[in-house]
């Protein structure tokens, strides 16, 4: 393993595997929360968060514990046992420790606990054999992704708001409309090869 | 076949086991001390989260006010006197309730009167609309009547009502949002008490007003005159009460040309 097979996974997660705009995870909190770039921003950030330090801990507790016993066949089970428990235990850490991560993040990381797009990144580092340092790479840069998608459809809805579409058009419908485009104009990012 | 099935369970039981245990121990670790003071306040306060004290939401304010940080106990608009009371029997303070206000939109330019500069196809948004030249009503201080501010009121109090924004006052709270988003600026907070308010706040000259607007101050003077208390003067070119002084003896209303002093009984 070299750098380079490192910077190509982050690379294929951040823009042509777009968790998103490519593969479909975690559009509950990209409709829910994108209704202002700040906001949006605030739960990317979460989940950056979460998810870096949840690929590293479903890695140990997969290649520890499950593998040894033969248990592979629960590793969904058990690793949303390990993200609920991780996140709620990062949760009081932060308000301990710090406040001012804990203030900006709010109200956002507890709504990630049960968010497909953490579960699937650890299934993923399972799934494409990856090893415990490209794993929190992964989820590092899947999350990024997220972020950067969340955020720039965020900016996309700030415009939405203004403007004046056929009634049948407004609120939620052409908010998915606009999403579909996105994840279209995304799917312009999938030639790109580097094997 | 039996241990195919018992050593999962051990497995995953252990697991819950011990992340139950780190959570319950790191709770006991990394408890933060939460002001008793400020959850019975924050108990009390009305959870509209509207922002009216100045803090960002209801547990923030009463977090202010624990920690001796909040400026003064009786911000909460919303609950108004009792749940001054509350707070200062929980501090241990005496709190007198402020003066109950409510929003008033200080124009009465309704289509009937006001004349338009240009016929307006656009978002039904004041704040769209009065970057086109300030409003499609000739009056600079005219009220566009698209409501911003009925879609900000949490509260239900406000409706247009023949292109002009009227306020309920039994609703208001007087949060201030729909002061904050009026892009015209027209919005303005009067006592709940007082019977009587000038609905006008056009800054043009009298001619001028006379031209846009078939009602609207013209700074004639004659409220100024009939008020034996001293309590209406003329800036800006539109009557202005002193709601200190005023008595609500509607004098001032009564010699109205323009009939733009509105009182509660209307």
């Amino acid at each position: 393993m070299s750098i380079s097979t490192v910077l190509i996974i982050m690379f294929t997660a951040i823009i042509t595997e777009n968790f998103i705009f490519s593969k479909f995870y975690g559009c509950c909190p990209f409709l829910g929360v994108s209704d202002k770039p700040s906001t949006a921003l605030g739960m990317g950030m979460a989940v950056t968060f979460v998810m870096t330090l949840s690929n590293g801990v479903t890695w140990i507790i997969y290649h520890a514990l499950l593998e040894r016993f033969n248990l592979e066949y629960l590793k969904t089970v058990a690793f949303i046992l390990v993200i609920a428990a991780l996140v709620q235990f990062i949760e009081m850490f932060l308000r301990k420790f710090v406040p001012a991560l804990y203030n900006a993040l709010g109200i956002y990381l507890p709504l990630i606990t049960t968010n497909c797009a953490v579960l699937s990144a650890a299934l993923l580092d399972v799934q494409n054999e990856y090893n415990f340092i490209t794993s929190i790479c992964f989820g590092f840069a899947a999350a990024l992704g997220f972020t950067l998608a969340i955020v720039v459809f965020a900016g996309v809805r700030a415009r939405l708001d203004v403007a004046d579409p056929p009634k049948a058009f407004k609120g939620f419908p052409l908010t998915l409309i606009a999403a579909g485009l996105l994840a279209m104009a995304f799917s312009g990012f999938s030639g790109i090869n580097f094997s | 076949m039996f241990k195919e099935i018992i050593i999962p369970i051990a497995i995953f039981a252990g697991l819950g086991l011990v992340f139950g245990i780190i959570l319950a121990v790191a709770s006991k670790i990394f408890s933060v001390k939460r002001d008793e003071k400020a959850e019975k306040i924050d108990d009390v306060l009305p959870h509209a989260n509207c922002g009216a004290c100045g803090y960002s939401g209801c547990a923030a304010y009463a977090e202010a006010i624990a920690k001796g940080e909040a400026k003064e106990l009786n911000l909460c608009t919303v609950g108004g006197e009792p749940v001054a009371k509350h707070i200062g029997e929980i501090m241990g303070v005496d709190v007198v309730a402020k003066k109950r206000y409510v929003a008033r939109v200080m124009c009465s330019g309704s289509n009937q009167y006001s004349k338009k500069k240009y016929a307006y196809h656009g978002t039904a948004d004041c704040l769209s609309a009065a970057r086109l030249s300030g409003g499609d009503k000739m009056c600079p201080n005219a009220c566009i009547g698209l409501g911003s501010c009925v879609s900000v009121c949490k509260y239900h109090a406000l409706s247009v009502i023949d292109g002009v924004a009227v306020v309920n006052p039994e609703n208001c709270v007087a949060c201030r949002a729909c002061v904050d988003i009026c892009p015209k600026n027209i919005i303005q907070m009067v006592p709940y008490d007082s019977n009587f308010w000038v609905c006008c706040v056009s800054a043009e000259n009298g001619p001028m007003t006379r031209e846009h607007c078939d009602t609207g101050c013209i700074s004639c003077r004659l409220c100024v005159k009939a008020c034996e208390y001293d309590a209406i003067s003329i800036n800006d070119f539109h009557a202005t009460i002193d709601y200190n002084k005023c008595v609500s003896c509607g004098k001032c209303m009564a010699v109205c040309p323009r009939h733009i002093i509105h009182t509660k009984k209307s």
